[in-house]
């Protein structure tokens, strides 16, 4: 089972982010639950969303303990929120910022999970590029389907294009894959230098 | 209607003497022997009780307007109670009694699964007292209201609930003697500026047809009726009708009181359409309030052990208010 | 048809093609998107004829249920919490009238305090209302049990409610067979009233009822629920015919055959216990798991033929018999009557702390190691009570306490 838990802020579409991830992994004939943390609505705070995917019968409804991945679509929330929580030990995670890990400040938390790779994307930069909305949840997906490989990219943007209807569908699918490819290029680098 | 069912015929009205000189379609639906007699006789209420009287003729015309195609719904109170002694029911047309606070949405609920079936042709008429329509239903009433559900609702308004032995309802005019406004104190009876005027809630939602009416108009109620029968929507008919156990009177003055409360201006009878008042009935001799009072054991400390002539006064003021405000001696002195 | 969607989706989508001819609304989380969706479809003429009305309280929508279902339309509502105590008066009224009405509960804890999480204090709190209580474990179970429901409503002339946990499974998306009208056509008959308003043969509804015939009225009631526990099980029968796959029934057992230990719970979280019963079973601990899809009637005879050669009973319940203990356990007791065993109540995942399989492994193991009480509270933090308790005992102005234990938890959200 890959469990994914997903960061945010309410109205970001964190929780959107986790459905569409369940319908990626449900094109691809395996099982998926994506659910929230069911807070008061309100814009703005903090919210996690779920999502996992295996090949049965998913029973179990607790929240995800022990993700393996990470998604931080609102980098104000690292210093707020303990976001790499019950990160299992070889997880990785994924956050939204033009800016570098080091840059985030983060390279002592990261380095607390041993074993786990913790990397940026600009994805509200790509939004806002690809579809002039500062909204980044199905950008991540496809530096997430990047980073872990918990489903295939082409079955991401069908979810997203599915869900949303027209040029914002097109938009974000396209968004979504230039994220893949940034984070595909970045995980190879950061191999490498692990390698080294 | 085919078969013509054995009827008693009643005298009734004021122009009793006149109904044979009347044509058919001038007469009252009772004198009709083809008539519904939708709450027939049988039934345990009260002698002289004026909501057995109101409910006769406002849901036999209901049915005359309706081609005998009306389903009823009915709050909890008087009405239910006597009508449905079990095993018995004085009711001859479909009829569904819930709960005491939501006549109003079963009744809708009636209208919107006639609706569905496509049975537009079949009526719903909701009815309840004072105490089921203007407090506990008041809530159910409005949704129906707002969203001008297809019910004919007709408050038998009798300003108390009586059912459970006379206590004060929202209806219950300033004064008035009840188990939970009694005689005694420095303010025996219900107090002042409390109480609503349900007819005036019913206008601001603006519903197609909003009336008022008495038992001792019952021609004028009938005629109301068949008004609202002609339309589609949300109707409200609200009437009064004496209680004589309630008010302290006697059970052969039920309709003498209540043309008493309209020709004293304390219970204005008028037509509303849209949240505009249409018509009024106009007061034919205008009476001073104490006349409508004293005959009313429930106002009683009104008079004895000596006369409350400040707060008679008080209730006159309201009087001439209502006359006032819907031009009720038009043709007069609005001072005489 | 399989889709990914989430449970309320399923839901509404199933309860549409179950044909409802008058469906009242009021919204209140987490039923919001059932009846959301619902009013989309009949607004953009995908379900018809049906009546959708927005109505002003849930008093309000079980009202107009009866009016409707008097007059011989199929009925549906929703709601949760706060809106089934709302309409509580209505509910009786419902199923004392024998009206098949069908509404889905999402369940969620009652205040106050105020909590809008899952529990099943609602459902549990109108168990003897004379509904029909069925209890969904998972979203295709929640969507497959609306067209039973409208069935055994409708076979018995009872109202049904099917409970499903709020958030938990509502909000939840998953991997569901979404039931296809024509499959819905075939197994679910259209509604042919056993009494309706109609000015044709007028008869009257809703009479005063006197001592002489009061008991005899409402035995009938619970007469009805006794055959409804033949019926469950022949209705989840014919569902399977249709459809093919299982759903609904009177209870569910999982690896109960040669168990020590027996776990009992009710909604979503038997598939947590579940996943703990293998993850012990591979320790070759001997445990097993029930669970109770139809709390009312409650199936005395399934539950005794499934813990009876058990050890010990462990029923976890999302509920609270305040002044006394557990609801669901009292009710297996009365099912084991006679039989000597070690029977333990948990309460549980009060509104809406998550139930995880770390405690259940503690809880569990407590249970075999012979450690745990006759009451216990899963997870409770005895230290954060125990303080408030001494606040009480200090001082007489002590407080709200619900906000005086919220600081001392730190919620400063």
């Amino acid at each position: 089972m890959f469990q994914v838990r997903i960061h945010g802020r309410g109205g970001q579409g964190a929780v959107t982010a986790a459905e569409l991830l369940s319908v990626a992994a449900f094109l691809e004939g395996r099982h998926a639950q994506a659910f929230p943390s069911f807070g008061s609505e309100r814009t703005g705070a903090p919210v996690m969303a779920f999502c996992r995917i295996d090949d049965h019968p998913i029973r179990v409804r607790e929240p995800v303990m022990r993700p393996d991945a990470l998604v931080v679509q609102d980098a104000t929330l690292l210093h707020q929120v303990n976001v790499f929580d019950g990160l299992r030990p070889d997880g990785s995670a994924l956050i939204n910022s033009p800016g570098t890990i080091e840059e985030l400040g983060l390279v002592d938390l990261a380095a607390s999970v041993p074993h786990a790779i913790a990397l940026t994307v600009p994805a509200t930069v790509l939004a806002l590029r690809h579809f002039g909305r500062p909204v980044p949840n199905a950008v991540l997906l496809g530096g997430l389907a990047a980073l872990t490989g918990c489903v295939r990219l082409d079955s991401l943007t069908a979810a997203i294009e599915e869900r949303f209807p027209g040029q914002l569908g097109i938009a974000n699918a396209e968004a979504a894959r230039e994220a893949f490819a940034h984070v595909a290029a970045e995980r190879e680098e950061y191999v490498r230098a692990e390698a080294d | 209607m085919s078969a013509v069912p054995q009827v008693k015929f009643y005298q009734v009205g004021s122009y009793a003497a006149g109904n044979r000189l009347l044509g058919s379609d001038a007469q009252s639906d009772q004198a009709d022997p083809g008539r519904s007699n939708t709450i027939t006789c049988g039934h345990r209420a009260c002698q002289g009780c004026g909501e057995a009287l109101g409910a006769r003729y406002a849901l036999d015309a209901a049915q005359r307007a309706a081609g005998g195609k009306v389903v009823a719904v009915n709050a909890t109170g008087c009405l239910e109670v006597f009508s449905t002694p079990y095993p018995q029911t004085s009711w001859q047309l479909p009829w569904l009694h819930s709960l005491f606070g939501n006549a109003p949405a079963v009744a809708a609920g009636v209208a919107a699964a006639l609706r569905a079936k496509g049975r537009t042709d079949v009526r719903v008429v909701g009815q309840g007292g004072d105490g089921g329509t203007v407090d506990i239903g008041l809530g159910c009433l409005s949704g129906m209201f707002e969203r001008n559900d297809d019910v004919l609702y007709i408050c038998y308004d009798n300003e108390a609930y009586m059912n459970t032995g006379v206590q004060r309802s929202g209806a219950t005019p300033p004064t008035a003697r009840t188990a939970t406004t009694q005689a005694v104190g420095e303010e025996p009876g219900a107090p002042f500026g409390q109480g609503k005027n349900l007819p005036l809630i019913a206008m601001a939602h603006e519903i197609p047809y909003v009336a008022t009416a008495t038992v001792a108009g019952l021609r004028d109620l009938e005629a109301k009726v068949h008004r609202a029968m002609e339309l589609r929507g949300a109707r409200y008919v609200h009437v009064l009708v004496p209680c004589p156990l309630g008010w302290g009177t006697a059970s052969h003055d039920t309709v003498r009181i209540a043309r008493l409360a309209e020709q004293t201006g304390l219970f204005p009878v008028f037509e509303a359409r849209d949240g505009e008042v249409t018509d009024v009935t106009p007061i034919r001799r205008r009476l001073p309030v104490e006349e409508y009072l004293r005959p009313q054991k429930r106002y009683a400390h009104l008079f004895e052990p000596e006369p409350r002539t400040d707060v008679i006064a008080h209730l006159q003021r309201t009087a001439d208010r209502n006359i006032a405000r819907f031009g009720l001696l038009a043709h007069e002195e609005a001072s005489s | 048809m399989l889709k990914q969607t989430e449970g309320s989706r399923a839901v509404a989508e199933t309860v549409a093609y179950c044909r409802p001819e008058v469906i009242a609304a009021y919204p209140i989380s987490p039923q919001t998107h059932i009846v959301e969706e619902l009013s989309r479809l009949v607004k953009a003429g995908v379900l018809k004829p049906c009546e959708y009305v927005n109505v002003e309280s849930e008093f309000a929508a079980m009202s107009m249920c009866i009016g409707a279902s008097a007059t011989g339309a199929r009925a549906y509502t929703a709601t949760a919490s706060q809106g089934l105590l709302y309409m509580v008066e209505a509910l009786y009224n419902a199923s004392g009238l024998g009206l098949p009405i069908v509404m889905t509960v999402a369940n969620r804890a009652i205040g106050a305090p105020i909590n809008i999480w899952n529990d099943h204090s609602d459902s549990m709190s109108q168990r003897d209302s004379g509904w029909i209580q069925l209890y969904a474990r998972d979203n295709q179970e929640a969507a497959d049990l609306h067209p039973q429901a409208f069935r055994l409503a409708e076979e018995l002339s009872l109202p049904v409610m099917v409970c499903m946990d709020g958030f938990v499974l509502t909000h939840a998306w998953e991997r569901i067979e979404v039931p296809e009208q024509t499959q819905v056509d075939a197994f679910l008959p259209a509604y042919e009233p056993r009494q309706v308003l109609d000015p044709a043969d007028p008869v009257s509804i809703g009479a005063m009822v006197g001592p002489e015939a009061f008991t005899e009225v409402r035995y009938l009631a619970h007469a009805k629920q006794m055959q409804a526990l033949e019926a469950i099980p022949r209705v989840a029968g014919e569902f399977r015919d249709v459809f093919g796959r299982s759903s609904g029934g009177l209870v569910h057992p999982y690896a109960c055959e040669d168990a020590e230990t027996i776990v009992v719970a009710l909604g979503s979280v038997f598939g947590t216990v579940c996943d703990v019963v293998d993850e012990m079973r591979e320790r070759g601990v001997r445990i097993g798991a029930l669970a109770i899809t139809s709390f009312r009637p409650f199936p005395l005879g399934a539950v005794r033929t499934a813990l009876r050669k058990a050890r010990q009973v462990v029923v976890l319940e999302r509920a609270l018999a305040v002044g006394i203990g557990g609801i669901v356990s009292s009710n297996v007791r009365t099912a084991l009557s006679g039989i000597q065993l070690d029977g333990h109540t948990v309460v549980a995942g009060l509104g809406g702390r998550p139930i995880t399989k770390e405690s259940l492994h503690r809880l569990f193991d407590d249970a075999i190691a012979g450690e745990l009480g006759q009451l216990t509270f899963l997870d409770l933090n005895t230290e954060v009570v125990e303080r408030e308790l001494a606040r009480m005992a200090r001082t007489r102005r002590s407080g709200p306490s619900a906000e005086n234990i919220l600081r001392d938890v730190g919620s400063n959200r």
